[in-house]
């Protein structure tokens, strides 16, 4: 019989097709599909998770591990109608107005994404406004932006402004990136967290949000 | 419609490795004031923006005070330490793009006080002009019709009236296509985005910027890849990607680049552009290049090697933020004039000197980077003598990848570059995507329509046709 540490591995190696195929054989022994997930897909990611944060793992292989457990999660659905697989929270992800940067804020949306957090990713140039309509929209635990331009990055601020004028800010945490931001101007404008990088911007998320692992 | 190139290359102007040197292009560019780009002098290129502000009719006055403050910093500095001459970049943000009348005075602001300097003082100065491309505001993006676009060329126009000598931009067609190549490493999209969605960009506003040129007696300077190889180079120094996908993506970079040159671009090309010296290995135009001297924009790999065929060298850009001695801009302006003074001194004392200069650089860095490898002078003149011989495009930055992939395999087992094993991997998914790729464009569209999202860009906006669908469903 399959076991976790195989499909952990499966997962780490981005091997979509093992993946399934150990899955499949796990289910039809009797293992139960949330030990299936907690004990051998979430672990793979976790690892992968720790190598990429570690500069061991490239992009495209954590997109690939990701694709991998996706396709075990498929199997899992195909068998429980009412199957539901768990979130790490939800996230609303915008580059701000003015701005029209969008790869890194799409890294870490995809980094989010690979480590079970529900994203929404509004796009570039959005304005305060558009947050806070999709803040009341998709009620997320965390609104996260990005700016590349010095004479943008002041829309961070004007966007927080406007969360509060909502009376939303208090249900969220914010969190902003990109090469102009650092931790004194996230502080200097009410944001909850700054991130350098998309790796350590999951890594905030899940200290913001009280989630360590979704194994745990 | 197909927008003809009015130049071809299908040889290299530079046909020894002795004549590849920085300072000296075949063709060197006289501007109206005598100064002559790539005739024997390196010149300092400086660019700087704004601090973090906001700019609208409100900050107005602030922007125009604060670019007063900066170009007359520079100008004072430069002439202090003898510049032989100085250019002067003005990369305009969108909202100074968009409402051309901002950028259109913020250039005057600088072009003014540089004929002042060069009146009173005798520093001459050449101010080259690059406006945003705010085409991509707007989602998906209309790249040839719009108020974005004509705002652009507007710009250009006015701006070249109040006095700018050289036009430059940094184009955008295909990065919505190459963004989404660059993420998961697919050279096939990043082929496909630069060979064929870039070169018809290219050729599409190059075709009017040449034009504005001819126009406002202005030069025609030339573009860069910064949206692509630039960002590959940001993502490898940030350990996203391969570092080898970011050099093969550079070369590959190379035909969407020579399309301005094919427009009748002429140089010196914009500093950001790390494939430019295969634009002189091809072109014999004169390049701009930033090493590490643009630390304050982004990290590289590539600081000293970038320097080593240049004829203008840059510092990409930098914030009008003080500094312990001066206002960044100053200092920037400083250490470019004392990188160029080293430059010129050590050609001015012969041709072998210099050629000794050139190795250093790039042997100082080309063992520790594939990026750096690909631009070893004796590197570049190889990869480039064989692209000069595909009259296609695409075909052409086909073999752009895999010549690079060659390059830096021979590199490695060479021991002339060194490679981790997690680096080498990758070479070899490249090597074998590149080898997947069929010669026709249109069987690669075909091909990729399947699987590129297209409600990110409009493929009408570069003459494509999507056909895929309907040739499925047709059976």
């Amino acid at each position: 019989m399959a076991n976790f540490e195989e499909l952990s591995q499966a997962v780490l190696d981005g091997d979509g097709d093992k993946a399934v195929e150990l899955t499949k054989d796990l289910l039809s022994s009797g293992v139960d599909a949330q030990d299936v997930i907690a004990k051998g897909l979430i672990v793979g990611m976790e690892k992968v998770g720790e190598l990429f944060k570690n500069n061991e793992m490239f992009v495209p292989e954590v997109l690939m591990s990701a694709a991998a457990m996706n396709s075990a999660v498929e199997v899992i659905k195909e068998g429980q109608n009412d199957f539901d697989m768990p979130s790490s929270g939800k996230v609303v992800l915008g580059t701000v107005k003015g701005d029209l940067h969008d790869i890194g804020k799409n890294l870490v949306g995809m980094m989010m994404e690979s480590n079970g957090y529900t994203v929404y990713d509004l796009g570039v140039d959005i304005e305060p406004d558009k947050f806070v309509d999709a803040v009341k929209e998709y009620k997320p635990d965390i609104v996260a932006m990005s700016a590349l331009l010095t004479t943008t990055m002041m829309e961070m601020k004007n966007t927080i402004d406007a969360l509060v004028e909502a009376g939303l800010r208090d249900s969220i945490k914010v969190i902003i990136g990109g090469a102009p931001i650092t931790q004194g101007f996230a502080d200097e404008i009410g944001a909850d967290g700054y991130a350098e990088d998309a790796a350590t911007a999951v890594e905030l998320c899940k200290k913001l949000t009280g989630v360590e692992a979704l194994s745990a | 419609m197909d927008y003809k190139p009015v130049k071809t290359f299908s040889e290299l102007a530079i046909k020894s490795l002795d004549d590849f040197v920085y300072g000296i292009a075949p063709h060197p560019v006289t501007a109206k004031n005598g100064m002559v780009i790539g005739g024997g002098t390196v010149y300092p290129e400086i660019n700087f923006t704004l601090p973090p502000m906001t700019v609208n009719e409100s900050t107005m006055p602030e922007v125009r005070r604060q670019y007063n403050e900066m170009i007359g910093g520079i100008l004072e500095r430069a002439k202090d330490l003898h510049a032989p001459g100085i250019i002067v970049e003005l990369e305009l943000l969108p909202p100074t793009t968009i409402e051309p009348k901002w950028g259109v005075e913020i250039c005057k602001i600088l072009r003014d006080k540089m004929y002042e300097y060069e009146e009173k003082y005798g520093l001459k100065s050449l101010l080259r002009i690059t406006p945003n491309d705010t085409r991509e505001i707007e989602r998906p993006p209309f790249m040839r019709r719009g108020e974005l676009l004509e705002s652009i060329f507007v710009t250009f126009e006015k701006c070249a009236e109040v006095g700018a000598d050289i036009l430059a931009i940094e184009t955008t067609g295909g990065k919505e296509v190459h963004d989404e190549a660059l993420v998961t490493c697919d050279i096939r999209k990043a082929i496909f985005a630069l060979g064929v969605l870039g070169v018809r960009d290219m050729r599409f506003m190059w075709s009017r910027i040449v034009d504005i040129a001819k126009r406002t007696d202005s030069i025609p300077g030339g573009d860069t890849a910064c949206g692509f190889g630039n960002t590959a180079l940001a993502l490898a120094e940030q350990s996203m990607i391969p570092r080898v996908f970011a050099a093969v993506d550079r070369v590959a970079t190379v035909p969407r680049t020579l399309a301005c040159f094919e427009m009748g671009a002429v140089g010196p090309d914009k500093d950001c552009g790390y494939e430019g010296p295969y634009m002189k290995a091809i072109t014999g135009a004169p390049i701009a290049m930033e090493g590490k001297t643009a630390a304050c924009a982004h990290l590289s790999a590539l600081g000293n090697i970038a320097a080593c065929v240049c004829d203008v060298w840059s510092n990409e850009s930098v914030q009008n933020v003080k500094l312990l001695s001066a206002p960044a801009p100053v200092a920037y302006m400083e250490q470019l004039i004392y990188d160029c003074r080293l430059l010129n001194e050590a050609a001015a004392d012969g041709k072998e000197y210099a050629l000794k200069m050139r190795d250093w650089l790039a042997n100082s860095d080309s063992k520790l980077d594939p990026q750096a490898y690909i631009l070893r002078p004796d590197v570049v003149l190889e990869i480039s003598k064989e692209l000069v011989k595909e009259a296609d495009a695409f075909v052409a930055t086909k073999k752009a990848a895999a010549l690079a992939v060659e390059a830096l395999k021979k590199g490695a087992a060479a021991g002339e570059l060194e490679l981790p094993a997690k680096e080498k991997k990758w070479l070899d998914i490249i090597g074998s995507q590149v080898d997947s790729i069929p010669d026709n464009w249109e069987e690669l569209w075909y091909d990729l329509q399947k699987s590129l999202d297209l409600s990110k860009w409009r493929p009408e906006e570069y003459d494509l046709e999507v056909n895929a669908a309907k040739a499925v469903s047709a059976g």
